[in-house]
């Protein structure tokens, strides 16, 4: 029987994917997106988890928020990317020090 | 039975896809396996009932947020190629991080100290013969009617900023200007010239 671990650990494996992708394509800005949008997908899965096991459905209405700033978040930073790769024509990562940060 | 089978099958499909959306060579494969594994992650959602997030998933990562993506990685023209340089130079150090943080999460997992069983106070109880999206209506239209409000601010700052952000004016195109052209009036516009016989019209 699929018990609530099950999920939690294909969302940890998802979560784990999402910090490696991060990792291996340290020059590749619209990859580094997708990690961000596959670990935000794993923490969608853990709370949707524990709410159908809970019986709470406090746990969807939260994933749904979740859902929405992601979309936000995406939408910000492909804009960000557009207007830096119009200006610079390159969206490699190590280029990326004009604040000197 | 059916149901633990639909569970590996859709569990199997989104780790494929994650990972190989991390591996795929060109950004748009990666892209369409992000997709693939979206579209599985909504199969596990159906499976855990809760199917309003499921056609949530579906609408909004892959008819919006996918999209959105496959057309960013289309219309720059970068040399992926040289952006992949020094992928294996990582691959040892990202794959030794992944596998400590993922024995830790199992450590925790194979704990078992979630006793999750359904509390006697649940602060928002599935209410038996309502379905999912209805539920879900009445808790966010009542109790979270602020948060709601909230995301939809969020949502409304995030279009205003892509908006600004990617808008240009390019310099040197004629616009048109609706308020120049009706205040023109026909004293500005035309003249009458007395034109002598034999000779042309200066204007």
């Amino acid at each position: 029987m699929i018990g609530l671990g099950h999920y939690l650990a294909v969302a940890a494996i998802l979560f784990v994917i999402g910090v490696l992708g991060i990792f291996i394509n340290r020059k590749n800005v619209i990859i580094i997106l997708m990690s961000i949008e596959l670990i935000l997908l794993a923490v969608n899965i853990n709370l949707v988890a524990f709410s159908s096991f809970a019986h709470d459905l406090v746990g969807q209405v939260f994933a749904m928020f979740v859902l929405t700033v992601a979309a936000a978040e995406a939408a910000i930073g492909l804009a960000i990317l557009v207007v830096y790769f119009r200006n610079r024509g390159t969206i490699t990562v190590d280029d990326i020090n004009q604040m000197k940060g | 039975m059916i149901a633990a089978l639909a569970f590996y099958l859709f569990a199997g499909i989104v780790i494929l896809g994650a990972a190989m959306t991390i591996l795929s060579r060109n950004p748009v494969h990666s892209v369409l396996w992000l997709i693939l594994a979206f579209f599985n992650a909504a199969g596990l959602f159906v499976l855990l009932g809760a199917e309003f997030l499921a056609m949530i998933l579906v609408i909004v990562y892959v008819g919006a947020v996918a999209v959105l993506f496959l057309f960013v990685v289309m219309m720059l023209d970068v040399d992926f190629a040289r952006l992949r340089a020094g992928f294996a130079r990582y691959v040892p150090f990202g794959v030794g991080l992944a596998v400590v943080l993922l024995a830790e999460l199992l450590l925790v997992l194979s704990g078992s100290s979630f006793g999750v069983s359904a509390p006697a106070s649940s602060h928002a109880p599935v209410i038996a013969g309502l379905t999912n999206t209805q539920a879900l209506g009445s808790l966010i239209y009542t109790r979270y009617v602020f948060v709601f409000q909230a995301a939809g601010m969020v949502l409304l700052t995030a279009m205003v900023g892509a908006i600004v952000l990617t808008h240009r004016q390019r310099p040197g195109i004629r616009r048109q200007s609706m308020a120049d052209q009706s205040r023109r009036t026909p004293a500005q516009a035309t003249s009458a010239v007395d034109a002598a016989r034999g000779e042309g019209v200066t204007l």
